[in-house]
This record gives structure tokens, C-alpha cells and sequence, in this order.
């Protein structure tokens, strides 16, 4: 049913959409369920307030020779109108604080994820499990920018989305590595401001099968409506196979920084990452956007001795935009971005930086 | 505390009242008549608006379709902020000083404003702080783009460069804004007329009076709020740096506690107005005046306990979540006894619909939509799903758009014949007010849906979803934005010539300022009017 409304609202015809979907989880329901009662209750209170002053507007006019009455006050109607309302809000109150309360009970989850937002992506990490990646915008900018037609989930799909299991509690527990930004899922009532310093909590409990997707609800800066959140539902079984699938990946990965690499290896992989990482502000052709973000293509940094540059991709530049990608990224991109950027674009430095020589800065840096 | 004329004052007023305005430009440098001052608010303020407003229109122009097309995200981050902070600080709440210089002392009988030169000075502050902040955009690295809340840190480390201007420019303002608060409030509580107590004010009066010390309780607290950024940006302090030891959530508080009770600040003197202009075109007494005032105070209370709902989804604890929860739902109450009262007024009076009646009785109506959609922001389950989308956008253009800013179109319909001494052209008002309801209407009333439908606010391309609404809403923008240059052509023919107008041009109207001729004469009320005289005037039976 809920997979079913998810796809007349993703059709075509959806784009007229008046009113919120009632979400795939108990909680969006009855967070659905809140919204509507409330609306009504505004509806009848709107028909009956704007139709008396419509009903007035048409008959009590000079043209139609009404002659104004003088009263200009009475307690028991003034009373009646200010306690009949608050008995409305109190009949409102009621389920409201239930819903919260239900919302809030974090405990007892069965699966923990860490969520946190960077600009402009998101990193996902199921605690206590060793998987962890990035989550990235995959939309091509030749959509974005109107040289290609765009796609059904334009703006709304990712190169690796989060994945969960169906029928368990799964606990968020969302923060963020530089500014302000906020998780989204409509279909699962969940919205949680990711801030830095802080981890706050969240739950839900997806019932079906299927791809739910949101966006980034706190302006984080440029590329704000360019962060969305996907999540894809599998079955216990399948979302056990795939689990196991990334431990395995996520092994493999590690070999890779013992690996002997070609600048040419280098070069592939440094551009690939390069574009999903660094392009939205240095820009793909790393001419950036001075002077908030600075061009490489002939910069001092790039093109300078590579201590400083492995020491500005690791670290960031603090007080600036510029993040510390240590921990972000594996030894093996930092080093292939690092390649990259010194020999593209023009910039022709010649020299490799492989994942032994960032392995061997960040010891030297312990 | 009541009305006190200091006698040497008014004997120096009646000696020479002849004196007119100064000739040329620094007549409007130096001067310290409310009027001249109420005047240069209200044309900065016009000013303002347009400015503003043709940000909304690139802001619409590049949403009018999905994909990138007219702006880039940073230029698109900065008009989203830049209008914000124009309207609200630029020309809604100018518009209404300038409106309470013009007609506070008309309506209590004072012959000015009680600290004329603080007056100027409040004024020409404006154009500093707003110069201040427009050429940030010429900058490197350009101008604020963090929106109008400016949250922490993207206001602080990860801003550009100009937010120090940002900040000066906030300072400014912020001081503009407490001495003309202060203005209004000595004025009100100082130089009402012998005989004109505080339950007889009209109730434009009494909403300034509490708008006043809204003013003064929040402003500081933005420029608190200001400097403690300039402190984490230049002075290596860490207020709003977690890093440091310091709390991004902090600045949202801190924001709030200034940001809820400054939404009042631009509702409550258009409730005033408003409260006004419908029993003059209603030819009937305003239902429930007392009620009126308590109403007017309990909403400037409740402003400030109800910060937190701007910020549901922090991660504020479950007591505090219900605490703002139920503090927000109870401003129904109050609000909802107002809305009746404006209905109750119009009810079995004799009604006519000249512009300013126009305006206010779609004041009355939009207003409680954007009030109805308020209610439902104020569950917080609910807020979960609305927050930061279109649903608020369209919630708060709902309240500012035919709130505060019909409620200011009512308001100079409704005085232009006094400040002009000509009628403005009733057809072509009429005309301004269809073109603007049926524009504001068609560009914001659709923002509810794609809210609903999951589009966040504050992002410059958008999913095929919510497309067909965004071209609706961008073309209703365009309509809005297009008429407000016919208000400007309708203000300037009606400075330049008409129909003279009576000292009272509306047969139903009330008030002081309708004893003085039209257009006023440069200094009223040198001498305290005579109340008896008015309450004899007031039993007259109006429709005679």
C-alpha cells in the first residue's frame, strides 16, 4: 500500500501534490494522522468565521441600505470565544504529546547508526559493524546545469545509500563534521538537525521494502539543496548479505594502501574522487570560486612541495571552509586526489604521493 | 504619568506655530518635525520593499523551473538572505515607525514626537546600515548568504568575508530601532492630550506602545547576539564553536529569544491599524476595544516564552518540546479573540469597500490562514514533517505579505488624504489591492503544497515534483511584484494633484487626526486639543 502511494507520488501526474504522504512507518502515520486533525479542526473554524464575514460583507452594506447597529461589546460572548478555543487546544494537546513522547523513546534499537553531515554529503557508520562510506549526490551536472534531460530522481539519488533492515528499530544518532545540517526522510517522519559538537538521537521501524528519499533541511551553504538522503529498505535477510558484502569490501579497501601503485592507477582513481570530494568547491576544473574556495589549477599549494599539500588535505585549513580529510577519506583517495591535483588541469609537478607516504605522515603527525 | 504638556512648551508652540519647513535638501537633513521624519521613513521604507522585493523576483525567476538557469547556488544563497533581512529590516519595520511618527502624536493630540533630534538621528542611521549591507554584495567573496537567521557556524567560520559588514550593519539598525522605540514610548506615555487616558488611545496607540517595548527588550538581545559572533570571527572567543567549548544551539536561542517576539513587532501595529480602519468603514465602534488591548498584551507576553518552536528539531529535551509546545498553541487564544472582534465590528454594520477596506478585511482573512497554518507548525510531531520547507515559507509570507504588508497598504490608503490633502484615485487602489490579492494568493498559497510534498526551503533547484507549483507560485510573484510599481505611480498622483480631501474623508472615522485639516498642517496640536469637544463629536450619531 505505503510502496503503492510512493509510486503514484513519484509519477508524472504527482507533481500537483496538495498534501503530505502518510509515510511507511507507525510514526509518520500518526504524525500524518496529528497533521490532519489539526487541518480540519482549521477548516471547520475557518468555514464558520470567514463565512460569517462573507455573509456580512454581502448583506450589511450601505448599498443595500443596512443601517449600522452600535454595539461594541459583550463579556459572554467574549468569553465563550476565548474558552472555546482553548478547550480545542487542549482536545489537540492530547494525542500531540503522545506522538512526541512515542517519537522521543529512543530506547531499545536493534541496529546504530551514526549519521553525520559534512558539506555537502552525508557519512553513514553502523556502529559496532566496521562499514562505513560517504553518501553523494550522483545527479550529472550536465542536468543540473540543462544540457541533459533529467532523470526521474533528479536531485534525489546517491551513489551509496543508506541501507537498512525492515521490521527493526533502528537508531540514528545524527551529528555533523562542520556546519549545521539536518537529516530528512518524509516517509519516515524523521527530520533531526545534525549539528556539530552534538549527537542527537532519532528511531524508526520501516515495515516494507523500498527506496525513501529526503534532503538536507538546514541551509549548510552552497551546494544545501544538492545534499539528499536516500534510504533503501531491504528485507532482515538481504540487508544480512549485504552487510556482509561490505565487511568484505571494506577489507579489501585496506589492502589497496599496501598496494604498489602507477601514477596512471593513481591518476583514474584521484580524478573519480576528486570530483565526488573536492569538484563542488574547487570545482571540476580546479579553478574554484576565490575567493571563498581557491583555484588549484597553478596554485602555490598544488604545485609547491608536497609536505604542505598532504598536510592541507589531511588537516584542513581551520577557520576556513577547507575540511580535514584525514579521517574522511582512505589513504588511498587522499593520496590519488593529491596525485591528481598536481598533475591536472596543467599543473605538472610529475610527482606521485602514494597511500605509504600518507600513512607515513599521519605517524609522523601521532 | 498621563498627559503632562509642560506649560512653558505649549506657550512656546502657540507663539510660533506659523513657522513652515525649511526650504530644500536640508530641510530633510536636519528636521526634527514628526512629520518630515514619518515621511522620509516611509519613502526609505518604499524603497526598501522594491529593493527587496526584486530579490524575491530573481530568487522566483530561478525557481520558476527546475534545473540552474538564471543565478548560481551562491548568488542564489545570498538573495534568499538578503531579502529576508531587507523586508523585515528594511521595510516592514520602517513602515511602521514611520507610520507611528506620522500619526502617534495626530492621535494622542501631541504637537511631536517627544525627542525630535533622537528622531533624525534614528532615521538617518537607516541609510548608513542599509548602504552598509547592500554593498557587501559588490564584495569579494560577496555578501551574507547564510539566510536571515544567520545560524551559526555557517555565520561565522564558514562565512564570507563581509559578515564584519554584516554585523556593523545589524548594530546600526539595531540601534535605529531602539530610539525610535523609545521615541514612541515616551511619546505615548508623556504627551497624550489632557483628558486622553490610556483606555481611550486608539488602539494604533496602544499596539506601538507594546510594539515599543518589544523593541526594547529584544534589539539588544540581536545585538548581543551580533557582537558574540564578531567576538568568535575576530577574537578568537568561541560562543557558537563547539570545537571550543561553545554551542552552535546557543546562537539559535539566543536568536529566537530576539527572532519570535520581532514577528510581533511587524503584526502588531498593522492589528492597530487595522482595528481602525474596519469600524470607520464599518460605521460602527470597534467590538471589544478592551479586549482588544488584553489580547494585544497576552500575544506581546506569550512572544517571548514560545522561542523554542523555531527550533523542534534541535534535540531540545522531550519537557521542553511540549513546554513550547503548548506555550505556541495558546496564542490562539488571544489571536482568535482579535479575529473575532474584526468580524464581530463588521457585523450588522454599514459597510463600504474603499481601498484601504479592501486591504483590511483581506488582512483579517489571509492573516488567519497564515494563523491556521501556524497551529499546525505549532505540533510539534507535525513541525517534524513542515520544518524548514516551503510549508513555512508559505506560513510566514502568509503572516508578513498580507499581514504587515496590506496592513501598511491599508494604513496609506486610509492616510493619504491627511498627509496629501488629496484623495488617491479609488479605481486604480482598487485595482492595486485585486492585483495584489490575487498575485500574493497564486505565489504563496501553492508553497503550502510543495511543502507538504517535501520541499525544503532555501535551495535553488529542486526534484520534477514540485515543479508545476513553482511556476505557479513565480508567476503570482512576478503579478505581486509588477503591482507594486503601480502603488508607487498611484502615491505619487495623488502627492502631485486630485479631488481635495476633507479634514475627515471617511464618514465613519474616529480619531484626533481627523480634526486637523487636510492635508495636516506642518505643526498640529501646538496647543492640546479639548477632549470634551471630541467625546461631544464622538456621541454624534455618525450616519446623520
Amino acid at each position: 500500500m505505503s510502496l503503492a502511494l510512493w509510486l503514484v507520488f513519484s509519477s508524472a501526474h504527482a507533481s500537483w501534490t496538495v498534501n503530505m504522504a502518510p509515510g511507511v512507518t507507525e510514526v509518520s502515520r500518526s504524525v500524518f494522522d496529528l497533521h490532519m486533525t489539526i487541518f480540519w479542526i482549521c477548516v471547520v473554524i475557518g468555514v464558520l468565521v470567514f463565512g460569517a464575514m462573507f455573509w456580512s460583507m454581502l448583506v450589511h452594506r450601505r448599498s443595500r441600505g443596512q443601517q449600522p447597529a452600535n454595539f461594541h461589546e459583550s463579556t459572554t460572548v467574549e468569553i465563550l470565544w476565548t474558552v472555546v478555543p482553548l478547550a480545542i487546544l487542549v482536545v489537540m494537546a492530547v494525542p500531540a504529546t503522545k506522538t512526541l513522547i512515542d517519537i522521543y523513546d529512543t530506547t531499545e534499537s536493534e541496529l546504530d547508526i551514526q549519521v553525520t553531515g559534512y558539506q555537502w554529503k552525508w557519512h553513514y557508520k553502523y556502529l559496532g559493524q566496521d562499514v562505513e562510506f560517504f553518501s553523494n549526490l550522483t545527479t550529472p551536472r550536465a542536468q543540473i546545469n540543462n544540457r541533459e534531460a533529467k532523470g526521474e530522481h533528479y536531485l534525489l539519488e546517491v551513489d551509496e545509500p543508506l541501507v537498512v533492515p525492515v521490521g527493526t528499530k533502528v537508531r540514528f544518532l545524527i551529528t555533523a563534521a562542520d556546519v549545521i545540517h539536518s537529516w530528512w526522510v518524509p516517509a519516515l517522519a524523521v527530520k533531526k538537525d545534525a549539528i556539530p559538537g552534538f549527537v542527537n538521537e532519532s528511531w524508526t521501524r520501516i515495515e516494507e521494502p523500498g527506496i525513501y528519499r529526503g534532503q538536507c533541511t538546514e541551509l549548510c551553504g552552497k551546494d544545501h539543496g544538492f545534499m539528499p538522503v536516500v534510504v533503501e529498505a531491504k528485507s532482515k535477510e538481504d540487508f544480512a548479505a549485504w552487510l556482509a558484502e561490505r565487511k568484505t569490501a571494506a577489507a579489501a579497501e585496506k589492502e589497496l594502501t599496501s598496494k604498489e601503485w602507477t601514477l596512471d592507477e593513481l591518476m583514474a582513481r584521484g580524478e573519480k574522487s576528486y570530483l565526488t570530494n573536492c569538484g563542488a568547491c574547487h570545482q571540476p576544473t580546479g579553478e574554484g570560486l576565490p575567493p571563498m574556495f581557491p583555484a588549484l589549477k597553478g596554485s602555490a599549494i598544488a604545485t609547491g612541495p608536497a609536505e604542505g599539500h598532504i598536510d592541507i588535505v589531511i588537516n584542513g585549513k581551520p577557520g576556513t571552509s577547507m575540511a580535514a580529510f584525514g579521517k574522511q577519506l582512505s589513504e588511498v583517495d587522499i593520496a590519488a586526489i593529491i596525485t591528481y591535483e598536481r598533475n591536472a588541469w596543467g599543473n605538472s609537478v610529475g610527482d606521485m604521493v602514494t597511500p605509504q607516504d600518507i600513512l607515513a605522515f599521519k605517524k609522523a603527525q601521532e | 504619568m498621563s498627559a503632562v504638556i509642560d506649560p512653558h512648551h505649549a506657550g512656546h508652540g502657540l507663539t510660533d506655530h506659523h513657522h513652515g519647513p525649511a526650504k530644500g535638501l536640508m530641510r530633510w537633513v536636519l528636521t526634527t518635525n514628526h512629520k518630515d521624519i514619518g515621511t522620509m521613513y516611509l519613502w526609505f521604507s518604499f524603497a526598501m520593499f522594491l529593493l527587496g522585493g526584486s530579490m524575491a523576483m530573481v530568487i522566483r525567476a530561478e525557481l520558476f523551473q527546475p534545473g540552474l538557469q538564471i543565478v548560481q547556488p551562491e548568488f542564489f544563497n545570498q538573495m534568499t538572505t538578503m531579502h529576508g533581512l531587507i523586508m523585515v529590516f528594511g521595510a516592514v519595520m520602517p513602515a511602521f515607525v514611520g507610520l507611528a511618527n506620522w500619526m502617534v502624536p495626530m492621535m494622542i493630540g501631541a504637537p511631536d514626537m517627544a525627542l525630535p533630534r533622537m528622531n533624525n538621528f534614528s532615521f538617518w542611521l537607516l541609510p548608513a546600515s542599509f548602504g552598509l549591507l547592500v554593498s557587501t554584495l559588490f564584495m569579494e567573496g560577496g555578501g551574507p548568504n547564510f539566510g536571515w537567521t544567520f545560524y551559526a557556524p555557517l555565520s561565522t567560520t564558514y562565512a564570507p568575508e563581509s559578515v564584519t559588514f554584516f554585523i556593523f550593519a545589524i548594530h546600526l539598525l539595531g540601534i535605529s530601532s531602539i530610539m525610535g522605540a523609545i521615541n514612541v514610548v515616551a511619546t505615548i506615555l508623556n504627551l497624550r492630550a489632557p483628558g486622553m487616558t490610556l483606555m481611550k488611545m486608539p488602539l494604533f496607540v496602544w499596539t506601538w506602545l507594546i510594539t515599543g517595548f518589544l523593541l526594547i527588550a529584544v534589539m539588544p538581545v540581536l545585538a548581543g547576539c551580533v557582537t558574540m559572533m564578531l567576538m568568535d570571527i575576530h577574537f578568537g572567543t568561541s560562543f557558537f564553536s563547539a570545537a571550543g567549548g561553545g554551542d552552535p544551539v546557543l546562537f539559535q536561542h539566543v536568536f529566537w529569544f530576539f527572532g519570535h517576539p520581532e514577528v510581533y513587532i511587524m503584526i502588531l501595529p498593522a492589528f492597530g491599524a487595522v482595528s481602525s480602519i474596519i469600524p470607520a468603514f464599518a460605521r460602527k465602534p470597534l467590538f471589544g476595544y478592551t479586549s482588544m488591548v488584553y489580547a494585544t498584551a497576552s500575544i506581546a507576553f506569550l512572544s517571548f516564552i514560545v522561542w523554542a518552536h523555531h527550533m523542534f528539531t534541535v534535540g531540545i529535551p522531550l519537557t521542553g518540546e511540549l513546554f513550547f509546545m503548548y506555550a505556541t498553541m495558546l496564542i490562539a487564544v488571544p489571536t482568535g479573540v482579535k479575529v473575532f472582534n474584526w468580524a464581530s465590528t463588521m457585523w450588522q454594520g454599514s459597510m463600504t469597500f474603499e481601498t484601504p477596506m479592501l486591504f483590511s478585511v483581506a488582512f483579517v482573512i489571509l492573516f488567519t490562514i497564515g494563523g491556521f497554518s501556524g497551529l499546525m507548525l505549532a505540533i510539534a510531531p507535525a513541525d517534524f514533517q513542515y520544518h524548514d520547507t516551503y510549508f513555512v515559507v508559505a506560513h510566514f509570507h502568509y503572516v508578513l505579505v498580507p499581514g504587515a504588508i496590506f496592513g501598511i497598504f491599508a494604513s496609506a490608503y486610509y492616510w493619504l488624504p491627511k498627509w496629501t490633502g488629496h484623495m488617491y484615485d479609488e479605481t486604480l487602489g482598487k485595482l492595486h489591492f485585486w492585483m495584489s490579492f490575487v498575485g500574493m494568493n497564486l505565489a504563496f498559497f501553492p508553497m503550502h503544497f510543495v511543502g507538504l510534498a517535501g520541499m525544503p526551503r532555501r535551495i535553488p533547484d529542486y526534484n520534477m515534483m514540485f515543479a508545476n507549483f513553482n511556476m505557479v507560485s513565480s508567476i503570482g510573484a512576478f503579478m505581486f511584484g509588477a503591482t507594486q510599481l503601480l502603488f508607487l505611480f498611484i502615491v505619487i498622483k495623488c502627492i502631485r494633484g486630485g479631488t481635495p480631501a476633507a479634514a475627515k474623508p471617511w464618514d465613519g472615522a474616529e480619531g484626533l487626526e481627523w480634526t486637523v485639516p487636510s492635508p495636516a498642517p506642518y505643526h498640529t496640536f501646538s496647543t492640546p486639543p479639548d477632549m470634551a469637544t471630541l467625546e461631544a463629536h464622538r456621541t454624534d450619531p455618525r450616519h446623520d
